[in-house]
């Protein structure tokens, strides 16, 4: 069986930035595979600028970020295979690969990274009435076909949802010659980020309507229309609300979920609400030796956010391998509390902690002026006033060590209120 | 007269207001930003807005029909749909290196058509 120190599951951002982190801390023996035709991940699809801010302190489009970590490897000599699948991960560190090339086979890590992202939900997650009829795709199916294919896949649309990726295809679409008619979004609010709602939407004129949602789709063999309508508070259509559309195509941007059916069979313990792995301070799994990083944890809005995570989990990887890692029961758990919808990492062991841990959250709805703040009992460890938080940014707090050393228990994390300036 | 504008520099999407304010050192005075490039932001949105184009051309020869292409920088944001035009009519052939100028001087603003990937 061929033996490596650290294999990496996905060739995404999430697995370059750990694969290359991991040789700079010391890893030598390290293989990424990739079940697609070549390294990048979702980036190669997402061909808009905007990425890498934080990172590069410049806006790159996807793919640019992707060759950049792709040269970065190459240049590392790290080894990666392409067009091979990850049939199954086991908790002994073994996993089962599958390529035209080699066949099967299974190898043997001493820890493993898991990055394989997250997919769309579909329309079958979110039953919308009406025929089944060609022109019904999800927005990132049709930004591979558009942006990688070359291939256009309507010319009248309306979107369903207000993520991201469906913002950014109603733009894509209206730039090659499409009419996109409308967004609508069921929550009285958009979960893409701000400045895609002016650069994708404001920009081409396309109307938003928010509490709205597709209440029919007519057609036989091609989607012939739509109708949407506004929603009540209980998600019901309005009566005498609905607008038709005569378009040729739907496109859904109804929410990503982390892809995670490697992690079930490995035994490893997912959270309900971020339907990514539970994870450690070191984004180790509940199954020693196996990390997680990227989307497969929490579906990120920024990749900057996926890099660094990513980096740690890679950096921690290698630790583990070269025995720098103090194994044992966590120190602390962290719980979202009061307006808070879930915190990664979940648990923390504090001598493990280099200099500081960065908590990562998002919120339950839309609030303005808040404090965040992250509690142990009533004691406040931090607090930092926001202007403005929406549940489609990811919030962070970096505490540095000192302030955990000695605490055990919980770690809650929740919103308070500013109390009114005289 | 005050416009609410949407800060789209990065990610942090500041909301600001800007007025025309002849006393201070730009002519206008911008609130709720948070830094520097914001207030260079909503000056140009009010005076000349520009924006990033990115876009697909056809390439010959390599293993992937579409190359992603950007502009080297922002351009007027009018001149949109004159580029995409441009940008539809432009075929390359394999090799292209991530950072190649397809198109130079785009609209004489001294802003390039490049690759944004190697193919
Ligand atoms: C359609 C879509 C569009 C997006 N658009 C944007 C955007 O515009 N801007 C933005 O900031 N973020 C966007 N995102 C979020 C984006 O996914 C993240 O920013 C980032 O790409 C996540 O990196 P990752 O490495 O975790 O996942 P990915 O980029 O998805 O990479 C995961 C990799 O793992 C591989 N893989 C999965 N399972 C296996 C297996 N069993 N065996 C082998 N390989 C496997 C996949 O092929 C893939 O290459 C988008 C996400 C999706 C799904
Ligand atoms: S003002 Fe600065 S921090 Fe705020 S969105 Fe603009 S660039 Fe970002």
């Amino acid at each position: 069986m061929n033996t490596y120190e650290i294999i990496v599951v996905g060739g995404g951002p999430a697995g370059l930035a750990a694969a290359i982190e991991a040789h700079k801390s010391g890893a030598k023996n390290i293989l990424i595979l990739e079940r697609d035709r070549e390294l990048g991940g979702i980036l190669q699809q997402c061909i808009h600028n905007g990425f890498g801010l934080h990172i590069f302190k410049e806006e790159l489009t996807g793919p640019e970020y992707a060759e950049r970590f792709i040269r970065e490897m190459d240049a590392l000599g790290i080894e990666y295979r392409l067009d091979t699948m990850v049939l199954e991960v086991r908790n002994d560190r073994t996993v089962d690969i599958i390529s035209s090339k080699h066949g099967f086979e299974t190898l043997q890590a001493k820890a493993i990274v898991l990055a394989m992202g997250c997919r769309e939900r579909t329309r079958g997650a979110i039953n919308i009435p009406g025929t089944r009829p060609a022109g019904v795709y999800s927005a990132g199916a049709a930004q591979r076909f558009v942006n990688m294919e070359g291939l256009m896949v309507g010319k009248r649309v309306v979107v369903l949802g207000s993520g991201d990726i469906g913002l950014i295809m109603a733009r894509r679409m209206t730039l090659e010659g499409a009419k996109v008619l409308a967004v609508a979004e069921i929550l009285p609010y958009s979960g893409g980020l701000t400045r895609n709602i002016v650069q994708c939407l404001y920009d081409y004129d396309i109307p938003l309507y928010l509490s709205h949602t597709i209440t029919s789709i007519e057609g036989r063999d091609r989607v012939e229309g739509v109708t949407i309508a506004q929603v009540d508070t209980k998600r019901q259509p309005i009566p005498g609300t609905e607008i038709h559309y005569d378009c040729d195509t739907l496109l859904l941007s109804v929410g990503l979920i982390p892809e995670n059916e490697l992690s079930k069979t490995a035994g490893i313990q997912l959270d309900p609400v971020t339907g990514g792995p539970v994870v450690n301070e070191c984004m180790e799994t509940s199954v020693p030796g196996i990390f997680a990083c990227g989307n497969v944890v929490q579906v990120h809005d920024l990749v900057d956010w996926v890099t660094e995570e990513s980096r740690k989990a890679g950096r921690n990887a290698a630790r583990l391998v070269l025995g720098q890692i103090t194994e044992g029961e966590p120190d602390l758990r962290t719980r979202a509390n009061h307006g808070v919808r879930y915190v990664v990492p979940h648990t923390i062991r504090i001598e493990n902690i280099e200099k500081e841990i960065d908590l990562m959250m998002r919120v339950t709805d839309p609030f303005k002026n808040k404090y965040l703040v992250v509690k142990h009992g009533e004691d406040v460890v931090k607090k930092v006033r926001k202007a403005h938080l929406t549940p489609g940014e990811m919030e962070s707090m970096k505490i540095p060590v000192e302030k955990l050393r000695g605490l055990t228990g919980e770690l809650t994390v929740c919103l308070e209120e500013v109390a009114h300036e005289a | 007269m005050k416009r609410d504008l949407i800060c789209i520099v990065c990610p942090m999407g500041c909301r600001c207001s800007i007025e025309e304010d002849t006393s201070a050192p730009k002519g206008y005075k911008v609130t709720g930003i948070t830094c520097k490039r914001g207030e260079d932001y909503a000056i140009k949105e009010v005076t000349e807005p520009t924006r990033m184009l990115t876009s697909t051309v056809r390439i010959e020869g390599a293993r992937l029909p579409r190359l992603p292409v950007r502009t080297s920088g922002a351009i007027p944001k009018e001149r949109i749909g004159e580029c995409m035009a441009l940008i539809n009519q432009l075929q390359v052939r394999h090799p292209v290196a991530m950072g190649q100028v397809l198109l130079k001087n785009l609209f004489d603003t001294n802003v390039n058509l490049i690759a944004s990937r190697s193919l």
